[in-house]
């Protein structure tokens, strides 16, 4: 497990990171935690001649709140992430999701922003971002833009960012007094997900106001399902009523098959899954905590 | 002798250094002038290598030299069998590097030796091989078959066929009468799924040619069969091949085993006349190194109308898979005495098809043929006990041997000296809380829940202990089973022992000090144990078979007890006392009625001055001993699990689980409980979770632990482990194996928990690993067909996974 030779910078300013990104051109490649990067190298599937790794660039990593958005440098480990009080809050899907990924050691070095370039159809976070309509801010040699989550997933381990930006921050609409939930499905606790469910719902007394819903690894890119979240509006959160609503959650997908379930049951996972997530959904409780 | 250590729960003497890192493996061993190996593998199942261009990578940046199988053909030998299980069984030899073919995926077609691991690795990619693809045999039944050939040159995929029939043997009646005869017969196909030993430790290898003798270095389970086979297979004198392994970590079997890389580090190194290392990648450790179980189970058990077993007969298929390696051929003979388990079978036919398949070759994996035979029977029980509708334990009760019948001959030849059936079923039980989880099965079965709950029940026995020599000779094993010990007294009165064992995590340096501190009256921390080098333990079987304890503890006792021989002629002399009154107790060699006596470490001052001893006598307290136990020895068993099948997505999960085993007098009950958590965490994880699995093409798609699933603490509830105490009676300890029990016993208990759970929508069988999604499409099966046994147990209606077409 030795990666092909390649040089290795540490800028500590996002200028100049930007700058050896633009010297190495499509031999460069950015590690923002490197949790899904180095076995990549080491598994030689990808070859860069320069890494830059953005872990010395203070600037980008923590929390903030910015009126009615909530900001997360792309660089704020999972576990800050997890363990955050503002996420908790105004993002609860996030924390949720987040202490979900991987283990302890991972979250400890993985970042937030580097999850989501990385584009993992089985990841757990770009579902969740896409739910809350999250905002990608970029820059590159052209100067600064905004991505909309919609738009930010665009393949397989692919996003809209170009070779040439850098992802510095992701801004989340606040969603104060939501509740959520994330189902994670696999086998074994440490396992990339076979589905997920990304849920975000507001209740007004006992019906549903408002619903967020978005699938992981069902697809090459996360799914919003606009169709659930609608139909679960003004529904209560009983067991027949959800079931009905989320039964097509799944409709018009094509997950992957593999030796963890079928195109077939994934569809029916995702339709189980939902309905749960709903069920289930809570406040994230703002001291974190573990997953299991 | 006085007990103050024997029983004691003792932390592992060896943990420190091996926590705090201030240990070697052989991967930390850096020699002057050391190069380093990478293999090149073969992606293809079985094919013709019809041309290896290595221009380039020999031309490469640090690097020393590139052999192919080509170059070293006339001295690379092959990888010996040490069990031909018949006289005329089929093989082809087991080159480590393919010089023609290949026929398997991962199969090292040709070595690169450079500066610096890192340079090796990337000259690999400099090598172009061309290969002409064959068509590949993957399945068993297929195999069976002939249709497609692993070895086109052998002519057939069978490469031996190995029968024990009871009636023959004149321990029992005829199989196909009984079967003819009886008022119920069930007959179920298993399949034991292809798993991979996955130790935490990758093998490695450092060999040094230098100087008059070749030092090995290698993660090996088995120092001492390791150092034979070099000398046989490669023609060096035996006395010229020093073999160590250093601290190991981990095996499972997986490296009892003597591999291509061995042979190919030791060559290589012979080539450029410096030292060489090979150490493996995670992926080459899952491709490369020998996998375990593959087998289809094909069995049939007949009953009267009450539960009275009349007879059991057993076909297997097993796997090779595409070589013979060391003892591939025996393990699913190992098996044979363990179908008719802890029963009172009257007839019993067994018979093995061994076959060779275009996959990586098996070998011995945690329990080695008894794991397989434990998870048949203990299912077909179930099955039987759901066919007659009686309760899994009464059936079991019927037919099990009652603990006044001991000694007891077995329908399959062996002899059990000792057991209480009864009182361990009777505990675990109690402790488990059987009756109120039935009471609570049966309620969530009525209310319809969602979340139905299953019992799985496996009362299991196993020979371990390997083994008396003359068994294993009467099963063509080529070597013994016997085990040395050597105690060396120190003038300090420190104590070495010295063992031919070979401990990679068991706790063997901690156990065995306890031992000899009450044999011979030394503290604990004055006992040095020794083990793991052919020029310190020159005689040894190594470590396997959950022999460690129960022989090499045995050669440790004798040759303990010839040290107080030799001490108590010394001390009779010293202390001017007849012989016969010296009595030995708690390290104190006394006069008896005197207050007169010396201690170990006087008698050994004295030894050591030689001033004043027995006229003849010889300076030296240190003692040999070789021990060949009369009889493998029996722990047995009942494990009880309560599983919770989530019906609406197949989820399994496993709530409590309650053992209690019977391993007869404990040395350490801490590492006793350390085996039996790790043994139930290997079973379970091969009922729930772990196979390597192929795909069409012989590609292994299972080829790092993202696909291979091995569980975590977080994947297991805290499991209940208790004992009873039925002491063996074929060795003076009354000790008995306890390193394969858990997981021998574990998985049968998982799946017929899962079936005991699902077995009311009409589910007879499933397939392991019990995974959600075949669970699910099982139960969706079941509920929209209906009681679709012979669908739901063959592996193409599994579900429409890549892990279902039959690959097993």
């Amino acid at each position: 497990m030795i990666p092909v030779a390649f040089d290795y910078s540490a800028p500590t300013t996002l200028q100049e990171a930007l700058s050896l990104l633009a010297e190495a051109g499509d031999d460069g490649k950015i590690m923002a935690g490197g949790q899904s990067l180095i076995p990549v190298l080491k598994l030689r599937l990808a070859a860069p001649s320069r890494v830059i790794d953005l872990g010395k660039i203070d600037s980008l990593r923590g929390v903030r709140e910015d009126g009615d958005m909530l900001v997360i440098g792309a660089m704020t480990p999972h576990h800050e992430v997890a363990n955050n009080p503002l996420v908790a809050q105004y993002a609860g899907l996030i924390a949720k999701a987040t202490r979900t990924v991987a283990d302890p050691q991972i979250r400890h070095r993985g970042t937030f922003g580097g999850a989501l370039v990385h584009a993992d159809p089985a990841g757990d976070l770009p579902a969740p971002a896409l739910a809350l309509e999250a905002e990608f801010v970029v820059t590159g040699p052209g100067g600064t833009r905004t991505i909309p989550a919609a738009e930010f997933f665009v393949d397989l381990f692919t996003t809209a960012v170009s070779e040439d930006e850098i992802l510095t921050e992701v801004r989340i609409p606040k969603k104060a007094g939501w509740i959520c939930d994330y189902q994670k499905f696999t086998r074994v606790a440490q396992q990339w997900s076979i589905v997920g469910v990304a849920a975000a719902i507001r209740m007004e007394g006992d019906v549903i106001a408002e619903a967020r819903v978005a699938l992981t690894n069902m697809g090459s890119v996360p799914i919003r399902v606009t169709a659930v979240e609608q139909a679960l509006v003004g529904r209560a959160r009983e067991e027949d009523a959800i079931a009905e609503a989320t039964a097509a959650v799944a409709d018009g997908t094509r997950p992957p098959s593999d030796i963890n379930g079928d195109a077939d049951y994934r569809k029916h996972l995702a339709a189980v899954l939902t309905k749960r997530a709903i069920l289930g959904a809570t406040s994230a409780d703002p001291s974190g905590g573990s997953r299991r | 002798m006085t007990i103050t250590e024997i029983g004691a729960s003792r932390t592992r003497k060896e943990d420190q250094r091996l926590i705090t890192g201030r240990s070697r493996y052989t991967d930390n061993m850096v020699l002057p002038g050391m190069l380093h190996l990478a293999l090149l593998r073969s992606p293809f199942a079985h094919a013709t290598i019809t041309a290896i261009n290595v221009d380039e990578a020999k031309k490469s940046p640090g690097v020393t030299m590139v052999l192919t199988g080509r170059d070293i053909a006339d001295e690379q030998g092959s990888i010996p069998s040490a069990w031909p299980v018949i006289p005329d069984q089929k093989a082809t030899p087991y080159l480590p590097m393919a010089v023609d073919r290949v026929a398997y995926a991962g199969e090292i077609v040709a070595c690169v030796i450079a500066r610096t691991a890192a340079a090796a690795r990337d000259a690999l990619d400099l090598i172009d091989v061309d290969y002409e693809e064959l068509p590949v045999v993957l399945d068993l039944e297929e195999a069976m078959t002939d249709a497609a050939l692993t070895h086109p040159e052998l002519g057939t995929n069978l490469s031996a066929k190995w029968i024990f029939d009871s009636a023959t043997a004149g321990t029992g009646t005829d199989v196909a009468e009984a079967l003819a005869n009886s008022d119920v017969v069930v007959e179920r196909t298993y399949y034991q799924q292809r798993l991979i030993p996955a130790f935490m430790e990758p093998r490695s290898t450092v060999v040094d040619p230098t100087g008059d003798q070749i030092t090995v270095w290698s993660a090996t389970q088995v120092p001492h069969i390791l150092r034979l086979m070099i000398s046989l297979a490669l023609s060096i004198p035996e006395s010229k091949v020093r073999v160590i392994a250093p601290d190991v970590g981990g095996g499972f079997g997986g490296k009892l085993a003597v591999t291509a890389e061995e042979f190919i580090t030791l060559i290589a190194s012979r080539h450029v006349g410096k030292p060489c290392k090979y150490t493996e990648t995670r992926t080459e450790s899952l491709m490369g190194a020998h996998h375990g179980r593959a087998q289809v189970q094909r069995i049939k058990v007949s009953a009267t109308k009450d539960g009275i077993v009349t007879g059991l007969d057993v076909n297997l298929l097993a796997d090779m898979g595409a070589y013979l390696g060391v003892i591939t051929a025996g393990v699913p003979i190992l098996g044979a005495f363990m179908y008719n388990a802890i029963y009172k079978f009257p007839a019993y036919r067994f018979e093995c098809n061994n076959l060779f398949t275009n996959k990586v070759p098996t070998g011995a994996y945690r329990g080695a043929g008894r794991p397989e035979a434990t998870f048949a029977i203990e299912r077909v029980m179930d099955d039987l006990a759901a066919e007659l509708k009686m309760d899994p334990i009464e059936l079991r009760r019927k037919n099990w041997i009652k603990h006044e019948e001991f000694p007891f001959t077995t329908v399959a030849g062996l002899e059990y000296d000792s057991g209480n059936y009864e009182a361990a079923t009777d505990k675990a039980l109690a402790e488990f809380g059987y009756e109120a989880l039935r009471a609570e099965q049966k309620a969530r079965r009525d209310s319809g829940d969602r979340v139905q709950l299953g019992i799985g029940v496996s009362t299991y026995t196993e020979m371990c202990g390997l083994a008396p020599s003359r068994v294993l000779g009467s099963l063509d094993y080529a070597a013994g089973g016997w085990e040395n010990a050597q105690v060396r007294v120190l003038p300090t009165g420190n104590v070495e022992v010295v063992t031919g064992i070979s401990p990679h995590g068991q706790g063997h340096e901690t156990s065995f000090s306890q031992i000899v501190a009450d044999r011979l009256g030394v503290p604990f921390d004055n006992v040095e144990i020794l083990h793991g080098d052919t020029q310190v333990a020159q005689k040894g079987m190594d470590t396997y078979g959950s022999r460690s304890l129960v022989v090499g503890g045995m050669a440790v006792v004798a040759a303990a007890d010839k040290v107080i021989e030799k001490a108590k002629t010394v001390a009779a002399h010293v202390l001017e006392a007849n012989r016969d009154d010296i009595e030995f107790s708690a390290g104190r060699f006394g006069v008896k009625g005197t207050d007169q006596g010396m201690t170990l470490g006087e008698i050994a001052f004295a030894v050591f001055s030689a001033h004043n001893l027995p006229d003849g006598f010889e300076p030296s307290l240190d003692s040999d001993a070789t021990f060949d136990p009369v009889n493998f020895n029996f722990p047995h068993g009942t494990h009880l699990a309560a599983m919770e099948v989530d019906t609406e997505t197949g989820q399994v999960t496993l709530r409590s689980y309650v053992c209690v085993d019977d391993i007869g007098n404990v040395i350490n009950p801490l590492l006793v409980d350390g085996q039996v958590h790790g043994g139930l965490a290997q079973g379970i994880s091969q009922a729930l979770f772990e196979e390597a699995v192929y795909d069409d093409a012989g590609t292994l798609v299972t080829g790092s632990f993202v696909d291979y699933l091995i569980p975590s603490a977080a994947d297991l509830p805290s499991f209940t482990t208790d004992r009873t105490v039925t002491p063996a009676l074929t060795n003076a300890l009354g000790v008995k194996g306890v390193g394969e029990a858990g997981t021998i016993a574990s998985t049968p208990a998982i799946v017929n928990g899962v079936l005991d759970a699902i077995r009311q929508f009409g589910v007879s069988d499933i397939l392991m690993p019990c995974s959600p999604s075949r669970v699910w499409k099982t139960l969706q099966e079941a509920r929209s067909g209906g009681g679709r046994h012979a669908e739901s147990s063959s592996p193409e209606s599994a579900g429409s996974t890549p892990q279902a077409t039959g690959n097993i």
